[in-house]
Parts: structure tokens; C-alpha cells; sequence
């Protein structure tokens, strides 16, 4: 087991303070959350920091809330759990909860944070494909300012994103569903749950009152550089009455957006399958809750 | 890149202890505070033997820098028992059941045990298992584990609410 490097630890008690440390250390500096993948990735080399900014002492850092006309916003530091067992995120986002109940384990969801699973960004991330199909966004700060970026603009590679070294994720902001709508996430792993996610699809569908769809979002995870959207799929969706055939139709469209590769974790046979029958099941089950014939 | 002196409260006791930032609280507990109840398995959050409570959460010590436990309250295998003849619950039911081995894995097993049961004092069989998620056990095949966590619950469940 290798050993782990050196690096200087800071606890900054204040957002100024934190926001001070990454700027002042900009060369060489990583935030920490619940630190289950910036710990591992340290040991392992492939993450190098000369300086570690813990952010959980950060006050108010930590919040869940939810309002109808605001939408649920999720604190830098909210832990995978606490969003989990929220009750508005259960009630009226059912994919995000769903991602945070099953991914990892008991004691990693009890440290990790939403911000620290987009922040890595690994295309196989839990929260990434619920929250780029209900159209999240990220509040980044740095000292003197801060920009709201679209999810879908945040992931540039495996590992990459568009925030810069001395930005913080300060909150992940979800416009509230709308009226008529139904989401719903699946994934496949290996093993179990506690395997990284082979596959991933998740989906946000709205309807009007005949039943036609006004809006949708499809997003893939784990089969490709980055979590992805399918739009063809989602263009081949609107205006019509989502019936069991263009469900199978746009399930092969998600197949062709999908990039998968072979890995340990799966065939890039299997992961195309399993596109098209997790995107199925997905929508299908987006559709009835749209429609009001399935609670949860 | 100096040591640091931070302030751990562990099962009650506050300890002052000098670490360097890049140790983690497993390696710290089992060789500063030598309480080995504390195991190191895997050494990167896949097995589960490292499990403390921090602020009441299971969490892998493993995983956690000594220097972010600072100030917290830390609860270790160590701390369940009363005195030597006088175990925990889910300690007495873990024997009780056979469900201890080799006991690697045990000091985990029950303090995630307890995480589940103080968020669900009636866990169902399916309950107990994904509670038991993040904890690799080698020898015991899990049913003993899950029976003894089981009947801990419902001797530490008030009346009337036991399975
Ligand atoms: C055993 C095990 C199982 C796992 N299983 C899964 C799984 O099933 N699914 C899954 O998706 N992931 C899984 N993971 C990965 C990991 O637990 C998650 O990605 C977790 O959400 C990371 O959050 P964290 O707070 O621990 O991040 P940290 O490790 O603290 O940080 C991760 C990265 O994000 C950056 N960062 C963190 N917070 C911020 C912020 N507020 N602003 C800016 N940058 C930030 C850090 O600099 C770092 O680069 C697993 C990990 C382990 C060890
Ligand atoms: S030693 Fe920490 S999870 Fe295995
Ligand atoms: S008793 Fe040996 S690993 Fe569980």
C-alpha cells in the first residue's frame, strides 16, 4: 500500500478564509469534502496537492433546502446521505434520491458530498446523470467572485471540468419540477450496488394535459469521457404521446449517443444493451409518474 | 509541513495528540491512542474494517485524515462495553450467534450495526444487510452476522416495538 505524500492541511472556519487559502495557494492546492476520493487518489499518486483545504468546518456550507418556486439547493458540503433521507428531494426528485441511496456504501455516503461526486468527475458519477436530466447547475465562487455554471457546460473529461483551482462549488441549484413530470434513475453494476456504476440512465420527463411530451432530458453515465446527454433521443421524444414503440426507438437512439469502452467493469457490448433497456425502463417509468398512475 | 497537535475525543476521552497532516484517523487511534480495536483492512474504503462513529455517523477511518477528526467525537470498538463483563448488545449478541470468526472484521460489523440501529432500533432482514453494505466479511458468510443484529435489535428495542 503506498504511502500517502505530504501535503499541508488547512481547516478554514469561514467561507472568506477558505476562499483566501485556495487563491493564495492556487498553484498547488486541492478542497476536501468527505475526502473518499481525494484520499484514495492522493495514496495512489494521481492526485498531488502541496495544500488540502478541508471545507467542513465551512458554516451554513451544509444546507439542503427546497422551495416551490426556488427549487432545491445543495450545499458544497452536503453529504450524500443527508440528501438522501431529505424529504423534499425524495418527494419531488425521486432520480437524485434514488442515486444517493444505493451508490457506494453506508459509511462513504455518511462522507461523501454531492459537490466532491461532480467535482471528481468520473463519467461513472451517481448524482451526475439525475441531476443533468432535472438541468442542475453549480454556484462556483472564488475570492471577489461567482458564476453559475450549467452541469452539462461543467464536465470536459474524465476528471475534468471547467472550475479552476481556486474555485469552490458553493451550491448545486435544481429548478423545481415542473407540473406533470416524473424522473426516474437505474444503473448496473457488476456486483452489487457498491460497485461503481457499469451503466447509468437517468431521465425528467413533462407532459401536457393530452399527454405529449413538453419536455425531456436523458442522461447517460459511465458510457463515455464524460456523463452525457441524449438529445437525439430527447429530440426524437417531444411532442409525442411517449408510447411503448418510440420508448424502444428512442432506447436505441440513447445507444447511439452512448461511447462505451471495454473495461473490468463491463463489455461495450453489454454497456450498449444495457443502454437501450435502462433508458426504456427509465422512460417508461418517467411516463406513468407524469401521468399520475405510479407512486414511486 | 510540520506536525500539528490536534484534540481527538474518543469514547468519551479527550486526548492531545501531534500528527502529521497526511495520516489518517485509523493509523492514528491504532498507533498513537493504541486502541487496535480499530482494524486496517484494505486502506481505501472498500472493506469496512476501519469503521468508527464520528458525530454518531459510521464512517471509514481509513478515509479520514487524522487532522479533520479535530474536535470531533469519535466512538471505537473500544467504547461499547461498560467494563470487561459487561458488553454491548450487539457485542453479547455477536457471540451469542457464533457470528465472530476470525474477528477481523468484527470491530466494523458492529459499529456499523450500531450506525443502522440508531437510525432504524427495527431494522427487516433486508434492512440489516444493506446496513451491513460497506462490511467484507471472509469467514462468517454474513447470515450469522445479520441473525445476531438481528435479535441485538430486539432485545435493545422498547416494548412493544421489538420484531
Ligand atoms: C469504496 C468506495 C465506493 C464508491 N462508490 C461510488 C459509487 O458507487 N458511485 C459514485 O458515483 N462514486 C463512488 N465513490 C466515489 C466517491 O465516494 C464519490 O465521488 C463522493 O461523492 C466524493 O465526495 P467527497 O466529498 O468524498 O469528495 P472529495 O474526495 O473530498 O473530493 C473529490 C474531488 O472534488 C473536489 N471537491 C470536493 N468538494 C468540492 C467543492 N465543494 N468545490 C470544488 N471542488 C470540490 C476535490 O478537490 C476533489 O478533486 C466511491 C468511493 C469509494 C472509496
Ligand atoms: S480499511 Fe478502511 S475500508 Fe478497508
Ligand atoms: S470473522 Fe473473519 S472476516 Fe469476518
Amino acid at each position: 500500500m503506498p504511502n500517502m505524500p505530504r501535503f499541508n492541511f488547512h481547516r478554514p472556519g469561514t467561507m472568506e478564509e477558505a476562499l483566501d487559502l485556495v487563491s493564495r495557494f492556487r498553484a498547488s492546492v486541492k478542497v476536501m469534502c468527505g475526502g473518499t476520493d481525494l484520499v484514495p487518489k492522493m495514496r495512489a499518486g494521481v492526485a498531488v496537492a502541496e495544500n488540502v483545504v478541508s471545507l467542513t468546518r465551512v458554516p451554513g456550507l451544509s444546507t439542503i433546502s427546497y422551495r416551490d418556486d426556488d427549487g432545491l439547493v445543495i450545499g458544497g458540503t452536503a453529504r450524500i446521505s443527508d440528501v438522501a433521507r431529505h424529504p423534499d428531494v425524495r418527494r419531488h426528485y425521486p432520480a437524485l434520491a434514488y442515486a444517493c441511496d444505493k451508490m457506494a456504501t453506508v459509511q462513504i455516503r455518511n462522507m461523501g458530498t454531492v459537490a466532491g461526486n461532480l467535482a471528481n468527475a468520473a463519467p461513472s458519477a451517481d448524482t451526475a446523470a439525475p441531476l443533468l436530466a432535472y438541468g442542475a447547475s453549480l454556484v462556483l465562487v472564488e475570492r471577489g467572485g461567482r458564476r453559475q455554471v450549467p452541469l452539462e457546460d461543467f464536465f470536459t473529461g474524465p476528471g475534468l471540468t471547467v472550475a479552476e483551482p481556486m474555485e469552490i462549488i458553493e451550491a448545486i441549484r435544481v429548478p423545481a419540477p415542473p407540473l406533470r413530470s416524473g424522473s426516474a434513475y437505474l444503473r448496473v453494476s457488476a456486483r452489487s450496488k457498491v460497485d461503481i456504476a457499469a451503466v447509468g440512465v437517468a431521465a425528467a420527463l413533462n407532459l401536457d394535459l393530452e399527454g405529449r411530451v413538453i419536455g425531456v432530458r436523458i442522461a447517460l453515465a459511465a458510457v463515455g469521457p464524460t456523463p452525457l446527454r441524449a438529445r437525439q433521443a430527447e429530440d426524437m421524444l417531444m411532442e409525442q404521446i411517449p408510447d411503448h414503440d418510440l420508448l424502444a426507438r428512442a432506447g436505441a437512439a440513447c445507444v447511439r449517443t452512448a461511447k462505451p469502452i471495454d473495461d473490468v467493469r463491463a463489455s461495450a457490448n453489454f454497456r450498449r444493451a444495457m443502454v437501450q433497456t435502462l433508458a426504456q425502463r427509465v422512460l417508461a417509468r418517467c411516463g406513468r409518474l407524469a401521468r399520475g398512475e405510479d407512486a414511486q | 509541513m510540520a506536525k500539528e497537535i490536534i484534540e481527538l475525543i474518543v469514547n468519551g476521552d479527550r486526548y492531545e495528540v501531534a500528527v502529521e497532516p497526511w495520516r489518517t484517523l485509523a493509523e492514528v487511534l491504532r498507533e498513537d491512542l493504541n486502541l487496535t480495536g480499530t482494524k486496517i483492512g484494505c486502506n481505501q474504503g472498500d472493506c469496512g474494517a476501519c469503521t468508527v462513529l464520528m458525530e454518531g455517523r459510521s464512517v471509514s477511518s481509513c478515509l479520514t485524515l487524522a487532522a479533520e477528526a479535530h474536535q470531533r467525537e469519535i466512538v471505537t470498538i473500544e467504547g461499547l462495553a461498560q467494563g470487561p463483563e459487561d458488553l454491548h448488545p450487539l457485542q453479547e449478541a455477536f457471540v451469542e450467534h457464533g457470528a465472530v470468526q476470525c474477528g477481523y472484521c468484527t470491530p466494523g460489523m458492529i459499529l456499523s450495526a450500531k450506525h443502522l440501529l440508531d437510525h432504524n432500533p427495527t431494522p427487516s432482514e433486508q434492512e440489516i444487510r444493506q446496513g451491513l453494505s460497506g462490511n467484507l466479511c471472509r469467514c462468517t458468510g454474513y447470515s450469522k452476522i445479520v441473525e445476531a443484529i438481528g435479535a441485538a435489535a430486539a432485545k435493545m428495542a422498547p416494548a412493544g416495538e421489538g420484531e
